[in-house]
């Protein structure tokens, strides 16, 4: 019976978000745009040089995913905390960390996978290959949500803090390079020959790690700042 | 022994314990870097593929190893207080982060100026250069939470948590980063072949243990401020000579 | 910066010195100045608290 209520929570919390997104469209749209724009600065300041722009191609989209990932974290909780669902959440029986778990999905719904399905079209304005392009996408599907569930430990971390924003870019981006290292590996490994496997089951490794650890952490995270 | 620990766990007993030890943990790191730097520069032969410039590892090396090592004893004094709730394991956390950051901050500079002689370049992308920069972020942000939290709980207990995810994290860094170096076939700043001369070993344990009695006496000493600090309603304090005038 | 490669290889241990040695001591003085500063102002303000407290 218990279990029941927490799975039917688990999707309660995860409908509730997306609801909420959706009313306030303009914040997932921006987070796309700001993704769009960064990809294209880039050919902006080095030049238009395809091979050089090939090459860079998976480096800076994935970088590009990353800081428009930490843009968006901070309304992970802030919303919540402010109306005062955030300790209502905290005060319930069931499992803060289902919760928080349920939010990061949500919160990965709305703006790790609009990335994840764009980046193919910026791919192609880079020259990528098909084959370069589907290691990409794989790569941010698996990894994208690792940022959204880290980041979410620094949301949690920053909640109700001044300068919040790059504050919490700055706490979470170095814990992010390992998904960025092995991300553009895989990418790269299309063309050099190598094992495109073993860097995707490296990311695939470290999503379970982030399953299994973030949401508590992240609970943990609350409730001190909540205390 | 159990009841002496608990004894200087306290605050009250702490600071009086580290103001005796810290004259003692300076001087002699003083007494030591001068003999390491004597061995290092004037025994220790001249390498025959580096030449003079290898000599930048009797403080290149240990302030690695020292910055690594801070950030695990603070994260571990961090665990303690968020554990266990007691106040001088937090001051101990936030009294180690800058001295961490600092002795990270010499890895790198020294790091720099080792590889311009050997590779021409200011930086090189090496697996340990470029973790040890990862490694100055994570103590730069934790710096950077415990000052953006007004409530010192608040702000001990958060920047504990992140010390903790930090300190699980820098294995996965470490790798991933040596990773990635070794795919981009990127230079290693090491020293030449395996064997050292004796002389060159002596002088760099004589430095690493020179730096570390340094490192405790400047934390003992920021962490009787802290003391100062956070107890100043207290009786305690203000019956101190050196309050007392 | 040739002028600067030039003077390097013919005075290793100086720059040596200077760059590495110099700097990290220089930092270490640093710290040591700012630790040394940090107890001042704390006892100050201990000092001012205290008064404050006495004259109730």
């Amino acid at each position: 019976m218990k279990k029941e209520t927490m799975s039917g929570l688990f999707m309660l919390v995860i409908r509730r978000d997306l609801m909420l997104a959706m009313r306030r469209r303009a914040d997932v749209l921006t987070t796309l745009i700001f993704f769009v724009m960064v990809v294209s600065l880039f050919p902006l300041g080095v030049g238009p040089e395809m091979d050089m722009l090939r090459k860079m191609a998976p480096g800076v989209l994935w970088v590009a995913a990353l800081l428009s990932s930490m843009l968006s974290l901070g309304r992970l909780f802030s919303a919540d905390h402010l109306d005062g669902t955030l300790e209502q959440m905290m005060l319930a029986p069931q499992s803060l960390s289902m919760l928080v778990l349920g939010k990061m999905v949500a919160h990965w719904m709305v703006s790790g996978l609009p990335l994840v399905l764009m980046a193919p079209v910026l791919g192609i304005q880079f020259d990528m290959s098909a084959e370069a392009l589907g290691v990409l996408i794989i790569g941010l599907l698996l990894g994208t949500p690792i940022l959204s569930m880290i980041g979410g430990i620094g949301a949690a971390l920053t909640l109700g803090l001044r300068g919040g924003g790059v504050l919490l870019s700055l706490l979470v981006l170095p814990l992010c390079i390992p998904v960025l290292i092995f991300g553009t590996g895989a990418v790269e490994a299309v063309s050099t020959g190598l094992s495109v496997a073993s860097h995707l089951s490296l990311l695939g490794a470290l999503l379970v790690l982030a399953l299994a650890f973030t949401p508590w952490v992240t609970a943990q995270a609350l409730r001190i700042s909540m205390e | 022994m159990a009841i002496n620990w608990f004894k200087y766990s306290a605050p009250t007993t702490f600071y009086g314990l580290a103001g005796k030890l810290i004259p003692w943990f300076g001087i002699s790191a003083a007494i030591l870097f001068a003999v390491g730097l004597y061995i290092g520069f004037y025994v220790a032969p001249t390498d025959y593929q580096q030449g003079e410039f290898y000599r930048i590892i009797f403080i290149h090396v240990p302030s690695s190893i020292i910055s690594m090592f801070l950030y695990l004893i603070m994260a571990g004094y961090a665990a303690l207080g968020l554990i266990f709730n007691t106040r001088l394991s937090s001051m101990m956390a936030t009294a180690i982060a800058p001295t961490g950051a600092l002795f990270a901050f010499i890895s790198l500079w020294t790091g720099a100026l080792w590889g311009k002689p050997m590779w021409g370049a200011w930086w090189v992308w090496d697996a340990r250069l470029t973790s040890e920069l990862i490694l100055l972020f994570l103590y730069l942000g934790y710096i950077a939470l415990h000052a953006s939290i007004d409530d010192p709980r608040r702000a001990d207990r958060a920047s504990a948590l992140l010390a903790i995810v930090g300190s699980v994290n820098v294995p996965i860094i470490y790798f991933s980063v040596k990773w990635w170096n070794t795919l981009h076939q990127g230079s290693t700043i090491k020293f030449s072949g395996t064997s050292m001369h004796v002389a060159m070993q002596q002088a760099m344990f004589i430095t690493l243990v020179a730096c570390w009695l340094y490192a405790i006496a400047v934390i003992l000493a920021r962490v009787r401020s802290i003391i100062l600090e956070r107890e100043r309603h207290t009786k305690w304090i203000t019956e101190l000579p050196e309050v007392k005038n | 910066m040739n002028g600067l490669d030039i003077w390097m290889r013919e005075n290793p241990i100086t720059y040596v010195l200077l760059g590495s040695y110099a700097v990290a001591f220089l930092i270490f003085a640093v710290e040591i100045a700012m630790v040394r500063h940090k107890r001042k102002i704390t006892l100050q303000q201990v000092r001012l608290m205290r008064d404050a407290g006495d004259e109730e």
